[in-house]
């Protein structure tokens, strides 16, 4: 089986749709002939068509307008943000368009376009090029919020969100486009050639959506996390010493609740990990549900870490990003309490 | 040295020229004689047409007669079908302003004084090429012969709704009659359109699309983004302003009409741009068909603006006196697309007042059926009622496990 980056992995779940369904079509800002400012779309235009892989231009708005509409034509558009942070424009589009066609047309219209886009920080790319707004669409009835931590997991839910009859919001951690990044900026960069899910079959094959996996089995503490902080959160375990069981979230919602509920069931501690900003984020929807699912079982007050209440500084980037340091304090204070 | 403007600087506000109390003034409405606009090759570049854009295509003159080179080669049963279903919406309208009043319906909007613009571009289009409208285009559905009853549950949101109460009433969506979803947040239908109709160019279709857009609404960033994209990617789509004069209480120069017109925007996107008496059935129908064959031809989008006059409240919740002349509308110097179009079928011969009386007749037969039909399956607030749980459907394809907990939370 091929290794793959996470890049080489999301362009092969692009090809294979493009190859076998002809209403897969592809486009956003420089993905066509350049192949995107990430490499996603590499050759995809030259092996497919004009058509299928092409240019759009700087209309983050208009990009998934016209992919509504091409969705309710019977197309199955993939739009590409060029980074999530310049997703605001389309929020209209996305939330009171996309998200809410299925309902307010009772089902005569469908929208099932995918957005990726590249989210997170630790690339130094300060406040437009890092931010992580999972949260605004986890919030918004009828999107699905999918994030990817491995070239494996990266292929096989994008070819699912693709496929999916609803809108998917597809964010891909930069961080991880090109290696398995634990937080630890210091150290040499690891390739992905190195780690076990990046093996890849260049075939079709499909991750279905709404499903956690158990990244590391663990009995004293039940860590969540997703995209970038999986990584993180790892390496915490391993500098910590604490027996944390590590669940990769992968869609972010719907949320796997049975993967969540049956681990802190038994762990009695929950540590909740995220890049985004505090307040509102992800991680107080997971916190109040582990509280409603699994409060006699809890041993000890649910921890969230996660970036700071402030706009992504650029020169702090590492004060700002929770790495393994943090996230292993967290370990330790749960343990404590 | 400090410089100083010669004078200070003032901020501009665009006032109407009449508010109430005062003359009805439409002297800033310039109307070229009926047929004196040119007609331009369908495959006309956008600059060889610039003039159109600032002109008016006017077919009927004052007598009803059609004039000049943009008067249609029509026959007189399409004629008699328009009018049939402008008279239908006009019922329509009537009946379910009365409903609203009557306690029935929480909402409703009428379309007087705009019927030509839906009703004549309907029947200038293919049945099969699809509608992305507002709300002001009900005629659209009504010419292309969608039940009023049908109307009239989702108005009502009743058993027979086919959108299972979801929408506020006159939000429609109906695949069937390729009427597209209409949303609150104006605009949005505008740049979805052009991508409805790219996914047509994609598949090598034949299928066109249109969309409406209010005068305000063109101030919104989707009015933009629909003019790049369907002139960057040439898409088959007529993109259509009804300039009503009035968005709410605000008048058409508060979107910027005092400098140009609306018409005008398409050219600086290089899209030939034309502006039409939006009350003149044959004008419009003209020009859309016009537009219609330049997007079948592979030549890309059209910008239309229709001239036209929103000749009652915005909806029901709104009372135009507070803020425009009283008796404005009578004042339109465009006239009632209706009598318009009477008036021309006169001039053809063979029309009488009675053919028209026997079709008015027929509308208000065919309506009061229909709300009959309608209410037998519920108003709002009494008679059948749909169950609760399915509120909670159709939020995604399958519903999700929080769904499945909050409907058994909700108790329905």
């Amino acid at each position: 089986m091929p290794s793959m980056t996470m890049i080489q992995a999301l362009n092969s779940a692009l090809d294979n749709l493009l190859d076998r369904d002809p209403d897969v079509l592809i486009f956003g800002e420089d993905v066509g002939y350049f192949g995107g400012v990430f490499r996603v779309t590499d050759g995809l235009q030259k092996k497919y068509g004009l058509t299928r892989c092409f240019d759009g231009p700087i209309t983050e708005g208009g990009l998934v307008a016209a992919a509504v509409g091409m969705g309710a034509y019977g197309l199955r558009p993939v739009v590409e943000i060029q980074f999530a942070d310049y997703i605001y424009p389309a929020i209209d589009q996305l939330i009171s368009e996309a998200a809410r066609l299925r309902y307010r047309s009772a089902g005569q219209f469908i929208s099932p376009i995918t957005v990726r886009t590249p989210y997170g920080g630790g690339i130094f790319g300060g406040q437009t090029h890092s931010q992580s707004p999972e949260g605004l669409f986890t919030h918004v009835a009828g999107l699905t919020v999918v994030v990817p931590s491995t070239p494996y997991d990266a292929k096989g839910l994008l070819i699912a969100a693709i496929e999916d009859d609803d809108p998917v919001i597809f964010l891909e951690p930069k961080r991880l486009y090109n290696g398995p990044f634990d937080g630890r900026h210091d150290a040499p960069m690891q390739p992905w050639a190195k780690h076990p899910a990046s093996e890849t079959p260049s075939e079709y094959y499909k991750i279905p959506l709404g499903k956690a996996a158990t990244v590391r089995e663990g009995r004293d503490v039940t860590v969540l996390a997703y995209g970038a902080m999986v990584h993180v959160s790892l390496a915490a375990a391993e500098q910590s010493g604490v027996d944390a069981e590590i669940i990769d979230l992968r869609t972010l919602w719907p949320v796997d609740i049975d993967a969540i509920t049956e681990s802190v069931a038994r762990t009695g501690r929950c540590v909740i990990v995220h890049e985004a900003t505090r307040t509102s984020g992800f991680g107080a929807e997971l916190s109040a549900l582990v509280q409603e699912h699994c409060f006699y079982h809890l041993q000890a007050p649910i921890e969230r870490v996660t970036g700071w209440d402030t706009p992504y500084p650029h020169l702090f980037e590492w004060e700002y990003f929770p790495g393994p340091d943090r996230v292993a304090a967290a370990l330790k204070r749960v343990m404590e309490g | 040295m400090k410089r100083r403007n010669s004078q200070p600087l003032a901020l501009h506000i665009p006032q109407p020229l009449g508010r109430p109390g005062d003359p009805p003034d439409f002297s800033k409405l310039v109307l070229p004689a009926p047929g004196a606009a040119r007609r331009p090759e369908t495959d006309s570049p956008a600059a060889a047409m610039r003039d159109l854009a600032f002109d008016l295509v006017r077919v009927l003159d004052d007598k009803g007669k059609a004039v000049g080179p943009w008067a249609p080669k029509i026959d007189r049963e399409l004629l008699v079908e328009g009018l049939r279903a402008m008279l239908l919406t006009r019922t329509y309208d009537n009946r379910m302003f009365a409903a609203q009043r009557q306690g029935k319906t929480s909402f409703n909007m009428k379309s007087r004084g705009e019927e030509a613009v839906a009703v004549a571009q309907a029947l200038a289009l293919h049945a099969e090429d699809m509608c992305f409208p507002t709300y002001r285009q009900q005629g659209l559905l009504l010419a292309r012969g969608c039940p009023p009853a049908r109307m009239m549950c989702q108005v009502y949101s009743n058993t027979g709704d086919p959108l299972k109460g979801r929408q506020m009433p006159v939000f429609y969506s109906d695949r069937e009659y390729g009427f597209f979803s209409i949303s609150g947040n104006v605009g949005t239908q505008f740049s979805q359109a052009v991508g409805w109709a790219m996914a047509s160019a994609y598949k090598g279709d034949d299928r066109i699309s249109a969309a409406w857009i209010g005068d305000g609404s063109t101030a919104e960033g989707d009015f933009h983004y629909a003019l790049t994209l369907a002139a960057v990617y040439r898409a088959p789509v007529i993109l259509n302003v009804v300039n009503n004069q009035w968005a709410i209480s605000s008048f058409q120069g508060i979107a910027n009409s005092e400098q140009t017109t609306f018409a005008a925007r398409g050219l600086g996107y290089g899209v030939p741009s034309l502006r039409v008496d939006g009350n003149d059935f044959l004008a419009v129908y003209a020009v859309t068909a016009w537009a219609a064959q330049r997007a079948r031809a592979n030549l890309g989008a059209t910008l239309i603006e229709l001239v036209t006059y929103r000749a009652e409240g915005h909806s029901t919740s709104d009372d135009p006196s507070k803020y425009r002349p009283a008796d404005e509308a009578k004042a339109w110097p465009l006239g009632d697309p209706v009598a318009r179009l009477q008036a021309h079928l006169e001039t053809l011969g063979g029309w009488s007042p009675a053919d028209y009386d026997a079709l008015e007749a027929e509308a208000l037969a065919k309506i009061a059926a229909a709300g009959k039909e309608a209410e037998a399956m519920g108003v709002l607030g009494s008679g059948p009622r749909l169950s609760p749980a399915s509120m909670f459907d159709d939020v995604y394809k399958d519903m999700p496990w929080h769904l499945i907990r909050q409907r058994q939370q909700a108790g329905v």
